[in-house]
């Protein structure tokens, strides 16, 4: 894709660090915070794999708009919201287990297509500015969310179960149990290896839905995406409708995003109505950049690589923060902070990346005029 | 030829651009088979010419055009340029119109994917099938041979030499089993010497296999060892067809330049070679999108008015602006026997030299300032002047009076249309604007003044004014100007020599007495030709 940036620096070594500079921080800052912390082996694993089941799908639905040259959704909060209200009605029609989970998705995923096919429309006319526009639209359709659930539900929108609403009568409460799914896709198929334990099921999904993924880039629509990705101008004069291909991919994404708020909150087993999807987009992709992904360019691989280490120093941070300056606070202070920093910091990398990729091209194409006139042309 | 014969007839077309008349009832014939060169200098009217062919969006929003098309003999409108391809009409651009970071084969064969069916196609639609990758490549090695060159199908576009990927783009052509006119319009202009070589055989062999060619080129050499025809055009009409076999490249580039010298030129005697060279330019590179200048060797004499033309691209643009440091630039430039430092405006302008950019409303102006403003605006940043010391230099105060008398003095003498000095500069036309320009650089008082494109597109009263103000700089003040300029004439009116820039180096200077043909051959980089001494 576009992000060749530097594949063309001199010494491969070279070449690769500065590529993947943001995992390699990380992995040496894990490599001091880990044995400080003090956790076992064991634990660490057991955390990493539950995480590596709960967002991975999520992050996941990061990938398409990166490939129709999008940059990295923050769209993704809209489909989160859209799993949340086909939780809502999932609990309200008392439906439990999976097909509690299946009932759940197939609500979403009408809201989902639509608030897509909104962000997708918005986004046609903000090209350029992706990121930011897309972030600016999650904080005002949480609005529209935030009335439609606070004001909508229990009085224009019915809503039987009183266990669900707010004392007053309408209204959806604050926080909502997920008793009769929680976990069930975890437990659906769980192997335990040495006390490590495995949900298979979810695993499964996750890499059917990578499957997916991989299979879609070979598709018509995925050869349109990567065109349109790279040049929307030279894709338009081949004929390829580049506005309707941009916002399929939003559409994609956001039932995608849909889906994994709904596996991932079946695995914490709570809703927090008004905020559990606030930090959805943002976590997802400060993950998915640690994991060495640009604006440009992001992979499967980049996807379980930047979980792991996102979540690991989440997990060791707090208690290395304890062991050196005697506060766990700090662990949480440090999540937000590390989130929106390497986000900002990776922008910037970016950008400046295709500045030297800029220049190198500009030296190259030089080079070449040089040789042509050594060449002999027009004597 | 019997009517019956010909493929493509483009009869009486005219168009216009908002009133200024672009192409005037031009007729063009092109057989089966057959290559039909189409020469003219910029602006000429080619690539308009082919765009209303095309059926282009910029040709039905600006009003359309008159006269008549027929393909085959029925008459045609594209309403678009997908129904030109439809109708078996393929353009290769001037500017490459390929996806970067795919290969060869997927940019080929773009949109135009071979795929495979699937399941999911019943409930999502076509665009799910998947890609046929073995096909695709069997159909873009079968398009690159019809082409009879060397590409590697599975390459990026981006890894690409410029040579291979023009290829690409007429193998995208090939791949269409309906196309039966080929456009290309200045296919070779990047090319290096072998590429164009490959390329012209290439052309050939496809029109011997029956596809008819329209090929817009400024190699003159080339299109006539390939064309079977030449249609000149000239100020958007049609000046002669010539059959190749029986012209030379002479007959071609003065039927190209044309005109005769219309007001006599004052031509001073020898008397500038003399005297000392002020600005010495050694091997000077430029980094100028579009305009790149690679190894340029100039001396200018002190007291001349020094032109450089050249066609559009070629280079001619960049000189100046890699000298005053608005672009990066490598090289040696001595100013008056010092080094001139590059890349360092500031210090250009600080040493007396001034420039009055082509970019009037980028560079050239704060559109949005009064006209006194603007025309003293370098002279209060770089030099200091028009300011008034209070508390001994704490406070500094613009002289507004001294400027407002400055700014009349120009607006009278190079006779700007405005209300008042006062006047914002965006509500000036663009001679005027240009004028504005030209007063901010003689604020200065350069003994070097680099003028480029100063008439274009201003009306014929303006054009003649700011050429009479730049003589009168250069007689009365001694400025050293050198003027780049893409009108060979103006440029024959007012300088003393005339260098011709082409691939991004001076390939000749002539007097401005020298045969028009020259000036074309040398602009075509047709240097063995051209019989005036170099
Ligand atoms: N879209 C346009 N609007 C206004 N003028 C145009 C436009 N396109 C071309 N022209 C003018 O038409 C003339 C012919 O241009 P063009 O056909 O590009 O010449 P050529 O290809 O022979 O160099 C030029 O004077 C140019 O300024
Ligand atoms: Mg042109």
């Amino acid at each position: 894709m576009k992000d060749q940036s530097l594949t063309r620096a001199k010494n491969p070594l070279v070449r690769f660090a500065i590529s993947n500079a943001v995992p390699i921080l990380f992995i040496i800052l894990l490599i001091f915070a880990v044995p400080l912390s003090g956790f076992s082996t064991d634990y660490l694993l057991n955390e990493i794999i539950t995480r590596l089941g709960r967002n991975s799908f999520l992050v996941i639905s990061l990938l398409i708009p990166v490939m129709a040259g999008m940059g990295l959704n923050f769209g993704i909060v809209l489909g989160a919201m859209a799993g949340q209200i086909g939780l809502i009605f999932m609990l309200d029609w008392g439906v439990v287990g999976i097909p509690g989970i299946v009932l759940a998705m197939l609500v979403g995923t009408p809201i989902a297509i639509l608030l897509g096919l909104l962000a997708g429309t918005i986004l046609n006319r903000a090209k350029g500015r992706e990121m930011v526009t897309s972030m600016i639209l999650g904080f005002f359709i949480n609005g529209i969310y935030q009335f439609t659930i606070l004001y909508g539900m229990g009085s224009v929108i019915p809503i039987s179960s009183n266990k669900l609403l707010l004392p007053r009568g309408y209204g959806v409460r604050n926080a909502l149990d997920l008793l009769s799914v929680r976990k069930v896709l975890d437990n659906m198929w769980s192997v335990e290896i040495s006390g490590v334990s495995i949900p298979l099921g979810v695993f499964s999904i996750i890499a059917a839905l990578c499957i997916f993924v991989f299979w879609f880039t070979r598709t018509k629509l995925g050869q349109d995406m990567r065109a349109v990705g790279q040049d929307m101008q030279v894709a338009a004069t081949a004929g390829i409708n580049v506005d309707r291909t941009r916002t399929l991919s939003i559409i994609i994404s956001t039932v995608l995003a849909c889906f994994g708020q709904i596996i991932f909150l079946q695995n914490i087993g709570t809703i927090n109505t008004y905020n559990s999807h606030d930090q959805v987009g943002t976590f997802a992709i400060a993950a998915l950049l640690i994991g060495g992904a640009s604006v440009a360019k992001a992979t499967i691989p980049n996807v379980f690589i930047g979980i792991t280490l996102f979540h690991l120093t989440f997990i060791v941070a707090p208690r290395a923060g304890k062991e050196l300056l005697g506060q766990a606070q700090i662990g949480e202070y440090f999540r937000v902070f590390v989130s929106y920093g390497i986000i900002a910091i990776s922008l910037a990398l970016y950008a400046w990346r295709r500045q030297v990729e800029k220049e190198t091209e500009r030296r190259r194409a030089k080079a070449a005029i040089k040789a042509a006139i050594e060449d002999g042309t027009g004597g | 030829m019997d009517e019956k014969q010909y493929l493509l007839r483009m009869e009486n077309i005219s168009k216009d651009f908002f009133g200024n008349q672009v192409l005037k009832d031009v007729t063009i014939r092109v057989g089966k088979g057959e290559i039909i060169g189409l020469v003219g200098e910029n602006g000429a009217g080619k690539s308009t010419l082919m765009n209303i062919l095309f059926g282009l969006s910029v040709i039905h929003e600006t009003g359309g055009f008159q006269g008549r098309i027929f393909l085959e003999d029925n008459e045609v409108n594209f309403a678009s340029p997908f129904e030109a391809i439809e109708a078996g009409i393929g353009m290769v651009h001037q500017e490459f119109i390929l996806i970067p970071g795919f290969t060869a084969t997927e940019n080929i064969l773009l949109n135009r994917e071979s795929t495979n069916y699937n399941i999911l196609v019943e409930v999502f639609g076509e665009r799910l099938r998947t890609l046929d990758r073995e096909e695709m490549h069997k159909r873009a090695v079968k398009a690159i041979e019809k082409l009879g060159v060397q590409l590697d199908p599975d390459m990026l576009v981006s890894e690409m030499p410029v040579g291979h990927r023009q290829f690409t783009e007429i193998a995208r052509e090939m791949d269409r089993q309906s196309t039966k006119l080929l456009v290309l319009d200045e296919p070779t202009a990047v090319l290096t010497e072998s590429e164009a070589n490959t390329m012209l055989k290439a052309a050939r062999k496809l029109a011997d296999s029956g596809l008819s060619i329209i090929f817009i080129t400024h190699r003159l050499s080339e299109v006539l060892e390939i064309a079977d025809r030449l249609v000149v055009l000239r100020d958007g009409q049609v000046v002669r067809e010539l059959e190749s076999s029986k012209t030379t490249p002479r007959e071609v580039a003065s039927l190209m330049v044309g005109r005769e010298i219309k007001d006599a030129i004052s031509v001073r005697s020898n008397d500038s070679e003399e005297s000392e060279i002020v600005l010495d330019i050694k091997d000077l590179w430029v980094d100028m999108p579009g305009e790149q200048v690679n190894g340029v060797n100039l001396q200018v004499h002190k007291g001349e008015i020094l032109g450089i033309g050249g066609l559009a691209g070629q280079g001619k643009l960049g000189i100046a602006n890699g000298v005053m440091g608005l672009f990066p630039a490598e090289g040696e430039v001595h100013y008056k026997g010092e080094i001139l430092p590059l890349n360092n405006p500031v210090s250009v302008l600080s040493k007396g030299i001034a420039f009055v950019s082509e970019d009037r409303r980028g560079v050239g102006l704060l559109l949005d300032e009064p006209i006194d403003l603007n025309i003293v605006f370098t002279a209060i940043q770089i030099q200091g002047r028009f300011i008034k010391n209070f508390l001994g230099g704490l406070v500094k105060w613009r002289d507004e009076k001294e400027i407002s008398r400055v700014a009349r003095e120009y607006v009278d003498s190079l006779q700007i249309k405005c209300v008042s000095e006062k006047q914002e500069a965006k509500e000036l036309s663009g001679g005027n604007q240009q004028k504005v320009c030209l007063a901010k650089a003689f604020v200065l008082e350069p003994d070097l003044l680099f003028v480029s494109e100063p008439t274009r597109g201003i009306d014929v009263g303006a054009k003649s004014v700011v050429l009479e103000t730049l003589r009168r700089q250069n007689r009365e003040h001694g400025t050293t100007i050198i003027m780049t300029s893409s009108e060979l004439e103006e440029l024959r009116s007012i300088c003393d020599r005339i260098a011709i820039v082409n691939e991004g180096k001076i390939f000749g200077i002539l007097p401005p007495t020298a045969d028009p043909a020259d000036f074309g051959l040398l602009m075509l980089g047709e240097q063995e030709e051209v019989k005036s001494g170099v």
